[in-house]
């Protein structure tokens, strides 16, 4: 194999190679994050904490603690003691300790918090418990038509500014493709604090259930032609923020990485097509991404990141163009 | 050493002791003394080690008669042991108690006192348990507050290992074993100088053990048993000095000393009580009264009841006594006197033989029956009775007896509490946290201030909208007020709609403050008050205070949790705290409370404490009442006699004034008496929508209330219908073409089943179903309206419907209504659904458990009748008997029909040859056969009447029970798979035809949730709080062996069809049926609204798999065991995590959680392929020949 450098360096932390395992199932086990290393991932995003989730299991903790309780002379209550489920983080936090203390590479804990104190408060937890980064994963379906996008964004702009003041490790945030302006909000992401951001985000779209009409939560592996989307944008971003990207959905292959490089990614996160093929897919990609900069005459990922982000490439009028296939042809020569 | 406090209930005060003292602990739940045994449990599992640094092990038995085998055995063995019981469940220790005295084992009980099952079953506290166990061997050492029960528990270990003499430690059960109060705690050092090490060593030496082997447990013959049995004497005679011995020993270490009786008073007293137990308190407080006003009164304490040391008792006595009354928590009918009367009688009259002086009189009486009330103004009367010159010989207190006179008068304005205690009470109601916010408030008071604090509450009877009362009291000097609150300084009320319920300011003091939760503010409130309310709050000259506490928790995301902003309100009106000392306390509490719950709920918490104190609003009171709304009367003023008189007035909480005379003498009471007590407790009713209804009848089938109902009827009667009634009118019905789904719309619970369950959905609009749950206010007027219309309609002729349809079957008059259960409860559907098809000739005989309580606690019964005035007639006997007590219906019944086929064929040729061969030929299969023989019954009667002759006579008397009788038995879990296992093995062995319905919920559901043999593996429940490790018993697998046994296992929410086929088939079955019926359960931890179609998923998942076993099948070429549902389609996992029951062990412990889910799902993959080869068996069944089935 030749020579080639993939050393690359995402929100400060110095990585072997560009390939991050994001947040999925994979990266909720020890014995898993180790398979991982073993296989080549430069560092690991573990699955995402859901505050909503713990504080809708601990309310239904509290909930069922008092549900007819000190109702009748004969049964104060219905359940043994409450007091010693843990229906809070300590297993989340436990995985980072643990994950700290088994592997080399860096570990990133995701945050998908709720309310804006649990933020910083499960925020700061992960931090003590020895995560290297934090990724928040902010995502919030705003239904009521009087909240205006502006308000969306400020709210989102607050949080990440909330949490930097918190905490010393570094941020990322994963961000959806659904803003107006989305280069303008990943700006102002990183103006907020985000030493990176993660594009972009894939969100659970519920399903309907045919027989008993009713939205069931579905969830499925994304498929490559989505990286595509991130593409273009990464590209528009580059030039403008000094922050670290990582693509994310659709990273399906070593080419993928290669794209994704090219438009100005630091780094790319890969889940589904390791939960398709299995973790020891890993180096298969790795070795493609080689093959291809070997054969393209390239010797580092350095060199390969961001030569084809909107500044950068040769014809920006490709990123630009929306809705029409056909390129635009000249007859004449600029003057 | 600084003593250390702790506010704690006497059952937990006892459990510590006992904890720390013993290395085994044999438990079996039974109301008041459950929560012992839970605490232990709990202990154990969280690895809290005992004096002698192991963990001791705590074992759940079948029984209370197994707890005490087991006790016996590890006692024999050597280790220290004890249990914790009340009531029946001590009566079911008696054998080994006899025999564990009798080997002279040291070992203590522990009671928390309560009332026999006589006349009726009662919870509540009294001696009569404890006096049943005296002839025993036991000793019987009595605590009267909760410091005395930690206290005397330790004395009480401490001694029976010097002694050898076992010992029964009791307190009085609720007024004892669940007040709150502040006590000094005893320290661990103390119970190790307590506990002598050696003694332990010579109980380990005495035990069974092949080093040194003994025999033990001999029979004996005529020439040795009697000497045998005197050669304990010794023993008993050493036992009332060591027991002082340690009673003074534990005097030096703590500074509390105890005395066998303890004497308070006058030294001069020439008037005298003598009781025992909590009582004591009450008592004392008007001795102390007395004696301030010039009084000379004094008290005698009995602790050591048994062995009764007459002469220091007779040595506590003042020696200037004149009279003495005795006062027994118990009933002994046909005695002389009660059994402490008895003794004290004994004791004086041994004593003064020897002396010259006139002996003292003794009178006796009883007083506090199933914990009634005994206040100082009682203990007053009595005293004034000792100086009448003829005082009432075995008088009771604290009731009005106008039949035999026996009782004694008082007047509770004799005795008022001393100004230093702040009486505090709150009317809540079970499921809005009152009463946690008030134990909350107790132990912030008590455990952060100089202050002593007692905190008691009262419950009712029902399970769903449950009221509960709390008492508090606050005092710089200790609080030994051993009875409820009769003049409160602060009075909250929770719930405005209670106010137009109860009377909630009758105890009000004048000058009180009063608090209300109420939508209204200040300005506005007055306008709803009823008149009588505004009344007492003028002529009280009371502080009235409103919040709107409801909101403030909706606004800070509490939901219907007003407990903390009520709280707030307390602490900040009642001035028992300075409010910034209370703030940082409430604070404090809420953080360290929540703290492990995350920021969130510590944040809302906090932030409802701050909102509550600024939205306090005082009323300014006007001069006089305005109000046109009155208090509503407790039931309909048109109700029967007996309800008005009786159930009305405890309905309306004033059962304490009903004289003896109002009452049944022998427990009988009349049924059909849950419909005058519309309770209202629903905010959201289902409202049905005729266009959308497919007619399947689900709603009304599953509705736990029966407060959904379908009727068919003549549309011709539409012409008297209010407005736009709703009605499904079929082309071309059979003259009953009108269909209507009607709600009760004051008896509903809103639990919300019938909803789930419909299967109806809008086209057009998905979430609008043929039924929807619509806010109650907006349509209670018109469906009361609607639901009298639907009431008087005529059921349908049973005989034209085709009861083996869902829809028809529901047009059946259910006989089980609107019962007290749970909102959503799974057990009452089944009842009800029996109640329909065969009520008008059902007999019950029901297991004391959740369907004895919703069944059959007064006031009312949901048990009811029809339009004939035919319905179930209902009994329970006890908890471990049911089976039997069903078997004995049937055999009494068929008793009394062989009589009556007899006599009719010795009338035969008197009253008409053919009716009476059709009569006693008639096989009464279905509905138009049981009609017909009913019709030939009332011609058979009219002939009889015509002869006159005493055949004739006795048969008229007994002809109806030649209509067949459905013999049901009842009962839950605990009692067929525990409790009652023998007994219903027997019937079931014994080819009689009952029909037994288990409503297995897997846990003893009505004492809180203790695991049975039926509670599944990887659940965890009270009493298996590390997970459940074995397979749930297979009782339906064990009766199907039989062969002669009609089994079926059913679960109405997963296959309602199954369910109805099940249930009639196991009903025309002629020998025993067992239907094993899934009843989903709050104490599943389970969205009870949702939990009928959740029931799918449990059959899906295999963990309940449907089937039927039918003897009548069982002969060549069938195969009686018929599998209904399909192959487990879903992994238990997934199923069993909807529940908390499993979801909790995965949060606790997760490793041990996996492997017991690992093994929970091969029990149902080999259960599953053990019931499919069951399905595949052949059997003959030898009986069928004999019987015409």
């Amino acid at each position: 194999m030749t020579n080639i450098d993939l050393s690359t360096s995402y929100l400060g932390l110095d990585l072997k190679n560009p390939f991050i395992a994001s947040a999925s199932p994979l990266t909720g086990s020890v014995e898993s994050l180790l398979h991982l290393e073993r296989a080549g991932a430069a560092a690991v995003v573990l699955p995402s904490l859901f505050e909503e989730q713990i504080e809708h299991e601990r309310e239904q903790f509290e909930q069922l603690n008092a549900y007819q309780s000190d109702s009748m002379a004969e049964s104060l209550s219905f359940f043994p003691d409450l007091e010693r489920y843990n229906t809070g983080p300590e297993e989340y936090l436990q995985l980072i300790r643990d994950a700290k203390e088994s592997l080399c590479i860096p570990v990133i804990a995701s945050l998908n918090g709720f309310s804006s104190g649990g933020w910083k408060y499960y925020g700061e937890l992960m931090e003590q418990a020895g995560a290297d980064a934090l990724e928040l994963n902010i995502y919030l379906v705003p239904t009521d038509p009087s909240v205006s996008s502006s308000d969306v964004e400020r709210h989102y702009r607050e949080l990440v500014l909330s949490v930097r003041e918190q905490l010393r490790i570094p941020l990322a945030v994963k961000m959806g493709p659904f803003f107006s302006s989305p280069a303008t909000f990943g700006s102002d992401l990183v103006e907020s604090g985000a030493a990176g951001l993660v594009l972009f985000n894939r969100f659970l779209s519920p399903e309907i259930d045919l027989e008993t009409l009713e939205f069931v939560p579905a969830l499925q592996l994304s498929q490559p032609e989505e990286l595509r989307l991130a593409l273009r944008w990464i590209a528009i971003l580059r030039d403008r923020i000094q922050a670290s990207i990582a693509a994310t959905g659709g990273v399906h292959s070593g080419l993928d990485a290669a794209k994704a490089l090219l438009v100005g990614a630091d780094a790319v996160m890969i889940a589904s097509t390791l939960l398709k093929h299995g973790i020891d897919h890993l180096p298969v990609m790795r070795n493609e991404l080689v093959q291809w900069m070997d054969e393209n005459g390239y010797f580092s990922v350095e060199q390969l990141k961001g030569s084809m982000s909107m500044d950068n490439c040769s014809n920006p009028e490709g990123l630009k163009r929306a809705n029409y296939m056909k390129a635009l042809t000249s007859y004449t020569t600029k003057v | 050493m600084q003593d250390k406090f702790a506010t704690l209930d006497g059952n937990e005060a006892v459990a510590r002791v006992a904890y720390a003292t013993n290395e085994v602990i044999a438990i079996y739940p039974i109301t008041p003394a459950t929560p012992m045994g839970e605490f232990a449990d709990g202990w154990s599992a969280a690895g809290l080690p005992n004096a002698w640094s192991t963990i001791p092990q705590v074992v759940e038995m079948q029984s209370e008669g197994g707890a005490a085998g087991a006790l016996h055995g590890s006692l024999q063995a050597g280790a220290l042991t004890t249990t914790f019981t009340a009531s029946q469940g001590l009566l079911l220790m008696l054998p080994n108690m006899f025999k564990i005295a009798g080997e002279l084992t040291p070992s203590v009980i522990h009671v928390a006192a309560r009332s026999l099952a006589t006349h009726a079953l009662s919870i509540f506290g009294d001696h009569s348990d404890v006096m049943a166990a005296r002839t025993t061997g036991y000793g019987l050492l009595a605590s009267s507050s909760v410091q005395e029960a930690h206290d005397l528990a330790l004395v009480a270990q401490a001694a029976t290992l010097r002694a050898r003499v076992p010992l029964l430690h009791f307190f009085d059960g609720f007024r004892t074993s669940h007040e709150i109060n502040k006590i000094r705690l005893i320290d661990p050092a103390t119970v190790e100088q307590m506990i002598d090490t050696d003694l332990v060593l010579q109980h380990r030496e005495r035990s069974l053990d092949p080093d040194r082997p003994v025999l033990r447990g001999t029979a004996q013959n005529p020439d040795v048993f009697f000497q045998a049995r005197e050669a304990v004497n010794p023993f008993y005679d050493a036992m009332p000095d060591i027991l002082q011995e340690e009673m003074d020993r534990f005097a030096e270490l703590t500074g509390r000393q105890y005395k066998l009786f303890d004497y308070v008073g006058a030294a001069d007293a020439e008037h005298v009580l003598v009781m025992m137990g909590s009582g004591c308190g009450a008592a004392e407080e008007a001795v102390n009264a007395l004696n301030r006003d010039g009084g000379r009164v004094g008290l005698l304490k009995v602790r050591a009841f048994r062995p009764f040391d007459v002469d220091r008792f007779i040595d506590t006595l003042p020696d200037s006594v004149k009279q003495i009354a005795v006062l027994d928590r118990t009933k002994e009918p046909g005695a002389v006197g009660e059994p402490l009367y008895q003794d004290v009688v004994t004791a004086v009259t041994q004593a003064w033989w020897s002396r010259s002086v006139p002996i003292p009189r003794v009178i006796g009486g009883r007083y506090g029956l199933s914990s009634k009330e005994f206040t100082p103004a009682m203990a007053m009367a009595v005293v004034r009775e000792l100086a009448a010159e003829a005082p009432k010989q075995h008088f009771t207190i604290g009731i009005h007896d106008d039949v035999t006179l026996q009782s004694l008068a008082w007047d509770e304005a004799d005795y008022d509490e001393p100004e230093h205690v702040t009486r505090a009470v709150f009317y809540g109601l079970g499921s809005d946290g009152t009463v946690g916010a008030n134990k909350n408030t107790v132990k912030i008071l008590g455990e952060n201030t100089p202050l002593h604090t007692q905190g008691y509450f009262v419950y009712d009877s029902k399970k769903a909208g449950a009221v509960t009362v709390s008492h508090l009291r606050f005092s710089p000097e200790p609080i030994e007020s051993t009875y409820l609150i009769r003049q409160a300084n602060f009075v909250a009320c929770h719930q405005f709609n209670f106010l137009q319920q109860r009377d909630v300011l009758e105890i009000a003091a004048p000058g009180a403050t009063f608090l209300l939760n109420c939508p209204y503010d200040a300005e506005a409130v007055w306008d709803h008050l009823p008149e009588e309310i505004q009344r007492q709050i003028i002529d009280k000259n009371l502080q009235f205070y409103v919040i709107d506490a409801g909101t403030i928790a909706r606004e800070n995301e509490l939901g219907g949790r007003i407990n903390t902003v009520m709280q707030t309100c307390f602490f900040a009106l009642s001035g028992v705290l300075p409010m910034d000392e209370a703030m940082q306390h409430m604070q404090e509490a809420v953080r360290n409370t929540y703290g492990k719950r995350g920021p969130v709920v510590v944040e809302r918490n906090l932030a409802a404490i701050a909102a509550s104190t600024a939205s306090i609003q005082k009323v300014t009171v006007p001069d006089k009442p305005s109000s046109t709304v009155h208090l509503l009367p407790p039931v309909p003023l048109d109700s029967p006699d007996f309800v008005q008189r009786v159930t009305g007035m405890m309905i309306a909480g004033k059962g304490d004034l009903l004289p003896v005379s109002a009452l049944p003498v022998d427990g009988t009471f009349p049924t059909g008496t849950a419909q005058y007590e519309k309770r209202n407790i629903a905010d959201q009713i289902p409202i049905w929508d005729a266009d959308l209804c497919i007619e399947c009848g689900l709603c009304a089938m599953v509705c736990p209330h029966a407060a959904i109902r379908t009727k068919r009827f003549d549309e011709a009667l539409l012409d008297q219908a209010p407005e736009a009634f709703p009605v499904r009118i079929a082309a071309g019905g059979n003259g009953l073409a009108a269909l209507t789904i009607q709600v009760a719309p004051e008896d509903c619970t809103g639990c919300g089943v019938c909803v789930d369950v419909c299967p109806a959905k809008s086209k057009e609009v998905v979430k609008h179903k043929a039924i929807d749950m619509l806010p109650k206010s907006e349509h209670l007027e018109r469906e009361r309206e609607r639901f009298g219309f639907f009431d008087q309609l005529p059921d349908p002729d049973r005989t034209t419907l085709n009861t083996t349809k869902v829809k028809d079957a529901q047009l059946m008059l259910p006989l089980f209504e609107y019962s007290g259960a749970c909102g959503g409860c799974g057990e009452t559907p089944y009842l009800k659904l029996l109640s329909q098809l065969f009520g008008d000739r059902m007999v019950v005989a029901n297991a004391t458990g959740c369907s004895s309580i919703y069944g059959g606690n007064l006031p009312t019964t949901p048990w009811s009748t029809n339009a004939q005035g035919r319905g179930p007639a209902w009994s329970n006997s006890l908890f471990e008997d049911n089976a039997e007590f069903g078997l004995g219906m049937r055999l009494g019944l068929d008793g009394k029909r062989e009589r009556a086929r007899a006599l009719l064929t010795q009338l035969r040729d008197q009253v008409d040859g053919t009716l009476a061969g059709a009569i006693l030929d008639s096989k009464q299969r279905g509905e138009a056969e049981i009609q017909d023989q009913r019709d030939r019954i009332d011609q058979l009667k009219q002939r009889l009447a015509s002869l006159g002759s005493q055949p004739a006579l006795e048969l008229a008397a007994i002809a109806d029970s030649l209509v067949e009788r459905s013999v049901w038995i009842v009962g839950g879990d605990g009692w067929a798979y525990d409790i009652g296992y023998g007994g219903l093995d027997h019937v079931l062995a014994s080819g009689r035809n009952v029909n037994i319905i288990v409503l297995d919920t897997g846990v003893y559901s009505n004492t809180g949730g203790q695991a049975s043999k039926a509670t599944p593996r990887a659940a965890t429940a009270k009493f298996a709080a590390d997970g459940r490790n074995v397979h749930r018993k297979d009782l339906g697998a064990m009766a199907v062996a039989y062969g002669s046994v009609y089994v079926a296992q059913i679960a109405m929410g997963a296959n309602p069809a199954q369910t109805l086929r099940a249930v009639q088939e196991a009903e025309s079955y002629d020998g025993p049926s067992l239907l094993l019926a899934y009843s989903h359960c709050i104490a599943h931890g389970i969205d009870m609204s949702t939990a009928m179609t959740h029931q799918r998923d449990l059959v899906r998942s295999g963990f309940w798999p449907l089937y039927r076993y039918d003897p009548r099948d069982a002969h060549a070429g069938e195969h009686p065991f018929h599998l209904d549902s399909r192959k487990p389609s879903k992994p238990f996992k997934e199923v069993a995590m909807q529940e908390a029951r499993f979801a909790m062990l995965a949060r606790s412990k997760p490793e041990r959680a996996r492997e017991l889910m690992e093994l929970a799902q091969k029990d149902i993959d080999d259960t599953w392929h053990y019931y499919q080869q069951l399905a595949g068996v052949e059997r003959d069944n030898p009986d069928l020949q004999q019987t015409d089935v």
